[in-house]
């Protein structure tokens, strides 16, 4: 089965293909039928290799020779194994339910838009594919750029507004920056390792010296701080929102931005081997978490809330990889998925009942016009708040316990950032789905549940994050009962034998559970109580700190001034005075030299006769004084007399 | 007669003719000076060429008659005399076109 | 024979053309030349034995000088860039009307000649030939055919050039004397014993001529003013296929020639380059003309390439080598961009431009295809190339090609704004009746995208082809 993997990237790209290139003859339900059959099938495939390697184990399958010179091989080669398998599983699975609901979320669009959209969504599921499935880091960055430039492309999908055009550019920019740091460490491994497949780099990791790993985790930690939206990286997220609902869902919340984490995840060998890295991925990723969170807080944007909540989230995946937990971070990464989608998608219903509204003051009291949306929202806030038995508290739950053994200051910052989570969520909740409708009359004759190829996709994502956690029940519970951490050991076994195991008692473990939920409990109430009653006439002017948030830390202005302005300046400075009159000025120079010189020289070619006589008569004296010598002259002379 | 003596007089007469070039304006009495010039240098030729050969007949070298010196001089002459018909005939050319043998006004070439 | 017939098919055809009249008679011969030499090129490089690649004959017996041609890997390549690159030209800019067409198609074909011979030349006198045939007719394309300050522009890049090329002219006749037979060869070359200050001195000479060629920051001024002044055929050949000749003569000429002094400079040249690439990739963030951000991305890249040659590595070698076709490839593309706007709109600011994608949609897909080749997204031939110069840079000096990467940000910036400034956004009053690029062009470009998906996915053909060349460069040293 496993040799059939090129399967699974095959469909997407066909349906890109054919989207395309078709886009302009194709009927729109083609167009969804072509985008969303196209992705069902990889994930049908995926399925069967998913047990294929469940059932035997994971393998390598090479296509081709993609870069082949003396000092190094790249095959075009695919690694076939339970880290890929499951990202498979979660790229089809969550890729396939968006595109059935973006088939009817942009049904709007004129044809040759709607087919464009699903051609640039095919694209990305391709690349993102690509990135999971490629056998070294090479086939990676591929993938790496390929879900950059489909980010970028559908960020800027409505290009003809201007705000979104720089958006995507800076999503790719931002992107780009980390990507540099990819390629480095990539240079890195193959000078010092003459390869960059898993098997071969990870086999001899022990030929690196620590500074070289070190070094090369670092850049590769850059690239996932662009890709992940981590600080400093991280303020292309929100402004990534401009691009449709259900591209936010797939891309900027539960794939592409999780690619950080994989490639992390993947090369744990090499992080576990430089704590030096570690420390700053885990510091980095709790600030994040907690940066965005506060951040969160103020929004008043549904789909800005719920962009600094991915990015608070990413922090916490990357705190787990930090502390070597790299189930946890994976299993949040699934977990998220299912949640965070599902946040999106329903936002998303919300946001096309409310005719492209996207500010939550103007909402409220939407529970009793989309019930379905309404129960799944929920359940994806319950699931992100960390409320047992929902998914997101198990992961979550795994990543703060193995915090706390490394070293309980992260564990009590992660759980303050949880709490801020609760207490946005359930705003956002509050605000939107209780209390009175603070919109337009139009806009409240209009309201009405989506279609049913919105409403599923709801509904798979809400089942999914309640029960999606129960594949990784702490051990606490039961023996064995975490059925993901034993099906990803072969993938983290390396790693497991050189940390260090630090283990927490049972009834330490029970004791931060039942605390942690009661204070998140407690969150959600004052929540939910302090914003049920609402009134938009009620805000005053936030001052202070919460005019800070609002701004978000003041960060893009910092940005702009520290880094866009400068840079603006210097290029203006290079081009208008080096170039013209530095460089060019030389050149021109020398050339208006040349000209001033021969029109002064001009000047002795007076045209008077006389002139030229004087001159040839001083030229034969001075000539006869230089080829007589002086004593030739003396004894003439003196010859004479 | 020392042979020192021609040679001032060549010399003074040289220096005037070249003074007189670099200093007149009229075209006729720079052609004069030029004249003069040539004919200081066709002394000198003579006078050189007598004392030539009477040096060499006294240590009894003498190969020639003497007389090759003053052959030159024939042929400068007769170079002056075509150039005379030129330079006059350019001169009158000139008085014509411009009403004026000022040679300063012969800086046509410039342009 | 193939080397003769390619250099002597544009040679007959383009001085035949001069005496013909009529827009369509030119067009349609000079697009007949160029579709002979290309089937000639494909058949010798690919069909017909090794032997065929070479020629040898008296030339000037007196001087030691020999009619030599050769081909190798590098020479193959960039014969097909050449070949490949006239006909797509002349097809997609066989709208544009000249006046006196004959003479304006006539100077197009000698310039292939001239340059056909440059990539051939196995003979030092005969490359100098071939270099100087290629320059003399597009200075007379630029003066005569080109934009409003075509005077200025043209003068300064022939002085600028020609100069170049004089001091190359005084190193080749100094080898020429201390060669051991007294010939031009370029085999008696290689094998010119220098002292070092010698060695040194007439590196320079050369590398000057070829650093203004390419160009190498800060001998680049020229390019811009001659890139923005030239008739749009013209600017495509001179940036397309006319600078690798600077790349192209390094490597056969420089470093086999001087690898002492290749080695010793390499260092100044190298941080010379990468100063280029960040100082022209900032101008052109900064740039409101579409063809002068091309020509300062066309010189960031060239100093990139510059860089890895220097940097003698195998992998950037190899890189460059692929690079040179890749980007003359991507170039020539987005020239075509620059000029359909240029001559449907009138205008090249981006300042009038805008909401292109909405008027043009198959133009826009091509020009992002295209601008996202300039910035070597993988999958697209010029990721292969400058990843593989990086890693040669990288491998010479880490720090060197970690201020290199910050280029790719750069390009990242400019390419985007202009995709950005030129099909996004709202239409303009000069965009508002903009209509779809037509049929020839569309496909000329088609064709393009084509060549550079193919060679991103898959490019281990074009690496093989040059493996020979880069295997004797690194040998010489």
């Amino acid at each position: 089965m496993s040799k059939l993997v090129y399967l699974v990237p095959l469909f997407p790209l066909l349906g890109f293909l054919i989207n395309g290139l078709g886009r302009k003859s194709m009927s729109k339900s083609l167009i969804g039928i072509v985008g969303s059959g196209s992705i069902l099938a990889s994930f049908v495939v995926s399925l069967l290799i998913f047990f294929d390697v469940k059932a035997t184990g994971g393998s390598v399958v090479t296509l081709f020779n993609f870069i082949k010179v003396d000092s190094f091989t790249i095959p075009f080669a695919f690694q076939v194994d339970q880290l890929s398998s499951l990202f498979l599983l979660i790229i089809t699975g969550i890729g396939f339910l968006i595109h059935l609901y973006s088939s009817a979320y942009m049904h709007e669009e004129e044809p040759q838009h709607f087919g464009r959209y699903f051609a640039y969504l095919n694209l990305f599921v391709f690349s993102m594919l690509l990135l999971v499935l490629g056998a070294n880091y090479v086939i990676m960055f591929i993938g790496w750029e390929g879900v950059g430039l489909c980010s970028y492309l559908l960020i800027g999908f409505w290009f003809k507004n201007d705000n979104y055009n720089y958006a995507a550019k800076k999503a790719f920019v931002m992107n780009r920056i980390g990507d540099l740091g990819f390629l480095l460490a990539l240079f890195w491994l193959l000078l010092k390792l003459g390869t960059a497949s898993y098997g071969d780099v990870f086999a001899n990791v022990s030929k690196l010296s620590s500074f070289d790993i070190t070094a090369i985790t670092m850049l590769l930690f850059v690239g996932a701080m662009g890709k992940s939206a981590q600080i400093p990286l991280y303020t292309w997220l929100p402004d990534a929102m401009a691009g449709p609902t259900p591209v936010s869902a797939l891309i900027h919340a539960a794939t592409m931005v999780t690619a950080g984490i994989y490639m992390i995840a993947r090369s744990n060998i090499l992080y576990t081997m430089a704590p030096a890295t570690q420390t700053l991925v885990a510091v980095i990723g709790l600030a994040t978490a907690i940066f965005a969170a506060t951040i969160a807080l103020k929004q008043n944007d549904i789909k800005k809330v719920l962009a600094y909540s991915t990015v608070s989230q990413l922090g916490y995946m990357f705190l787990g990889l930090g502390v070597g937990a790299y189930t946890g971070a994976v299993f949040h990464v699934m977990t998220h998925a299912f949640f965070k989608a599902l946040l999106f998608l329903a936002a998303g219903s919300v946001i096309h009942a409310m005719h492209h509204e996207q500010d939550i003051r103007k909402m409220g009291g939407l529970k009793k016009y989309l019930p379905i949306t309404h129960i799944t929202f929920l359940l994806g806030c319950l699931a992100i708040a960390g409320i047992p038995p929902f998914s997101g508290f198990f992961s979550k739950d795994e990543i703060l316990t193995a915090a706390f053994a490394q070293n309980p200051l992260y564990y009590f910052i992660g759980v303050a950032g949880a709490l801020m989570t609760a207490f946005y969520m359930f705003r956002l909740y509050t605000l939107t789905f209780l209390g009175q409708f603070r919109g337009t009359h139009e806009q409240e004759h209009h309201l009405h549940e989506s279609p049913w190829q919105m409403t599923f996709p709801l509904i798979v994502l809400a089942i999914l994050s309640v029960v999606g956690g129960w594949v990784g029940i702490p051990e606490v519970f039961a023996e064995h009962a975490h059925s993901l951490e034993h099906f990803l050991a072969p993938i983290f076994a390396e790693s497991a034998k050189l940390a260090e195991q630090h283990h927490l008692s049972a009834s330490q473990e029970y004791l931060m559970m039942g605390a942690s939920t009661a204070a998140i409990v407690v969150v959600i109430l004052l929540a939910i109580n302090s914003y049920k009653k609402y009134q938009a006439s009620d805000e005053a002017a936030a001052s202070g700190l919460g005019k800070v948030l609002e701004n978000k830390w003041y960060i893009d202005e910092l940005y702009d001034a520290v880094v866009v302005n400068p840079l603006h300046s210097i290029a203006g400075f290079f081009k208008n005075i080096i170039e013209k009159s530095g460089i060019d000025g030389l050149v021109n120079g020398v050339g208006k030299l040349v000209g001033y010189g021969s029109r002064q020289l001009r000047l002795v070619q007076s045209g008077q006769v006389g002139n030229y006589i004087l001159i040839m008569v001083l030229c034969m004296v001075v000539f006869f004084l230089i080829w007589f010598n002086d004593a030739t002259i003396v004894r003439f002379i003196s010859k004479l007399f | 007669m020392p042979i020192q003596y021609y040679i001032y007089l060549c010399l003074t007469l040289f220096s005037i003719g070249i003074i007189g070039v670099l200093t007149r304006r009229n075209a006729i009495i720079v052609f004069m000076c030029v004249e003069l010039m040539l004919n200081a240098v066709n002394l000198l030729l003579v006078a050189f060429s007598k004392m030539h050969h009477a040096t060499a007949a006294v240590g009894n070298t003498a190969t020639t008659t003497g007389i090759e010196g003053q052959l030159f001089v024939f042929f400068i002459m007769v170079v002056a005399a075509a150039e005379v018909s030129v330079g006059l005939a350019i001169i009158v050319m000139m008085y014509r076109n411009t009403h004026s043998v000022d040679i300063n006004f012969l800086n046509r070439l410039k342009n | 024979m193939i080397p003769v017939s390619l250099i002597l098919i544009p040679l007959i055809t383009g001085l035949a053309a001069f005496f013909l009249k009529g827009e369509n008679a030119a067009k349609n011969w000079a697009l007949l030349s160029s579709a002979i030499t290309l089937a000639v090129a494909v058949a010798g490089i690919f069909f017909l034995p090794a032997h065929d690649l070479s020629y040898d004959a008296a030339w000037l017996p007196q001087l030691g000088s020999r009619f030599s041609l050769m081909t190798d890997g590098m020479g193959k390549m960039l014969v097909l860039l050449t070949t490949i690159a006239f006909p797509v030209i002349i097809i997609a800019t066989a709208r544009n009307q000249y006046k006196n067409p004959g003479s304006f198609y006539a100077l197009l074909l000698l310039s292939q000649t001239g340059l056909l011979g440059v990539f051939l030349a196995a003979d030092a006198l005969v490359f100098y030939f071939f270099w100087e045939l290629a320059l003399v007719p597009v200075y007379f394309l630029c003066s005569i055919w080109g934009g409003e300050k075509r005077i200025a522009a043209t003068f300064k890049f022939f002085v600028y050039t020609f100069l170049g090329s004089l001091l190359m002219l005084a190193g080749i006749l100094y080898l020429y004397f201390q060669s051991a037979d007294h010939s031009f060869a370029l085999q008696s070359f290689y094998h010119i014993k220098l002292s070092a200050g010698q060695e040194a001195l007439i590196f320079w000479l050369f590398f000057i001529a070829f650093a203004i060629k390419m160009p190498v920051f800060p001998f680049h001024t020229w390019q811009p003013d001659a890139y923005e002044q030239s008739p749009t055929a013209v600017t495509m050949i001179l940036s397309g296929v006319m600078v690798k000749m600077g790349i192209f003569a390094l490597l056969r000429w420089l470093l086999p020639v001087f690898p002492h002094a290749s080695a010793q400079y390499a260092h100044l040249i190298i941080i010379l380059s990468v100063i280029g690439m960040l100082y022209a990739s900032l101008i052109a963030i900064r740039q409101d003309d579409i063809k002068r951000l091309i020509a300062y991305s066309s010189i960031a890249h060239i100093g990139l390439m510059s860089a890895a040659v220097f940097a003698h590595q195998q992998t950037g070698l190899e890189g460059v080598m692929i690079q040179m076709f890749n980007h003359g490839i991507n170039v020539i593309g987005l020239w075509i961009v620059a000029d359909v706007i240029e001559q449907q709109l009138g205008t090249r600011k981006f300042s009038d431009l805008g909401g292109l994608a909405q008027k043009a949609p198959a133009m826009a897909i091509l020009l992002v295809v295209m601008a996202f080749a300039n910035i070597a997204l993988p999958l697209t031939n010029a990721f292969v190339g400058e990843f593989l110069m990086f890693n040669g840079l990288f491998r010479y000096n880490i720090w060197i090609a970690a201020v290199a990467c910050i280029s790719i940000i750069l390009a990242a910036v400019y390419t985007l704004n202009m995709v950005q400034k030129v099909l996004y956004g709202s239409t303009t009053g000069v965009t508002a009746n903009a209509r779809e690029i037509g049929g020839n062009v569309q496909w000329m470009l088609a064709i393009l995208v084509i060549i550079i998906i193919a060679l991103g996915v898959y490019p281990q053909p074009m690496i093989d082809l040059t493996k020979d060349t880069v295997q004797a460069i690194l040998a010489n040293r």
